[in-house]
């Protein structure tokens, strides 16, 4: 546990995000580049399916549970999310299924 | 109560509701790190981002180095620079609490911003004084939330065994929203190639980086030969 590692974390992750929010003010005044507006419609989407990824890498799909507690409870976060439009619903019913699930307390009911 | 401070509670109603218990999840993950509790107060005040500080749990667990913070965080948050881009003309106050309502645009904050114009309440004057009460009060839900939550991990010993989960179920959800938005599979295609090739050919401390740096390029190839839009 290091402290100065965190504060320089913290610090470091403060500007990033601080920058991402103040770009736009700083260097668009009215002009709106057509490979900014580009990559701001279609990054994100491909950023944040990434990020889905990246959430499953450490997932066994050959061996032990194949990965199943995943799919099942993303599945239902994506259905409980068209049904409810509601991203706390989304959100906490999928995670509340999967810790169940990994906790053993799901098997010890069935 | 100022009349502002009424409007701005009623409006920010609902965040709240998602803020607290989405900032004590945070909360709960950072009290398993085991910093003093106060670092996740302070990363709620300084760096007020749902997403990143949820991603921050997983970088601090394995020791990532700055410029992988540094990385990381402007591609996860490069949504935002696009929220900026819409809100040029709105922020008519200036000095610290320009930079203030920047600061503090979040996803959320943004949509309330951005959904206030139609209010038949608000008058022209008072619309800045709004924004900022929107944006401190949906801040202060964050901190409290944050704090709840490392508070209530160091305190309690519950099994969080897979609490992690609520990562991915967030970032899910965002990819169903962002797919209502850009109403084209095109982006997630780009991803998930990226994502495999990643996945095949670099480590899985890399995976992210190398992904993101893939999905970028194919995306600036895909508009040098023929944009979408």
């Amino acid at each position: 546990m290091d402290i100065m590692y965190l504060i320089g974390f913290i610090a470091t992750m403060a500007a990033a995000t601080f920058a991402t929010r103040a770009l736009p003010f700083v260097l668009f005044h009215n002009q709106q580049h057509p490979v900014v507006l580009f990559l701001g419609r279609y990054l994100p989407p491909a950023v944040m399916a990434l990020l889905v990824m990246y959430c499953l890498k450490d997932v066994e799909w050959l061996s032990g549970n194949h990965g199943l507690p995943e799919i099942i409870s993303l599945s239902l976060v994506i259905v409980a999310h068209l049904l409810f439009k509601n991203a706390l619903i989304s959100i906490f019913s999928g995670t509340a299924l999967y810790m169940l699930w990994v906790q053993g307390v799901l098997a010890s009911l069935i | 109560m100022t009349p502002q401070l009424k409007i701005a509670v009623r409006q920010t109603f609902p965040v709240m509701f998602g803020y607290v218990p989405m900032g004590m999840a945070f909360g709960v993950l950072f009290s398993e790190l085991g910093y003093p509790w106060y670092f996740a107060s302070i990363m709620g005040i300084v760096i007020f981002a749902g997403a990143a500080q949820f991603m921050a749990v997983g970088l601090l667990a394995a020791g990532a180095g700055l410029i992988e913070v540094t990385v990381t965080t402007l591609l996860l948050n490069s949504r935002h620079v696009f929220y900026g881009l819409s809100l040029l003309q709105e922020f008519k106050v200036k000095g610290w609490r320009r930079w203030y309502l920047i600061f503090g645009l979040t996803d959320e904050t943004y949509s309330l911003l951005t959904s206030m114009k139609g209010d038949k309440d608000v008058t022209q004057q008072s619309i800045s004084d709004l924004q900022l009460i929107i944006t401190a009060l949906n801040q202060s839900y964050w901190v409290i939330g944050c704090t709840l939550g490392v508070l209530i991990g160091e305190q309690l010993s519950f099994n969080t065994q897979g609490l992690e989960f609520t990562l991915t179920a967030l970032f899910m959800v965002l990819v169903i929203e962002q797919y209502k938005s850009v109403k084209s599979f095109a982006p997630f295609a780009i991803a998930l190639v990226s994502g495999a090739l990643a996945l095949w050919l670099a480590t899985p401390q890399n995976m992210l980086l190398v992904s993101l740096s893939l999905s970028l390029a194919l995306l600036l190839m895909k508009y040098r030969l023929k944009p979408w839009t």
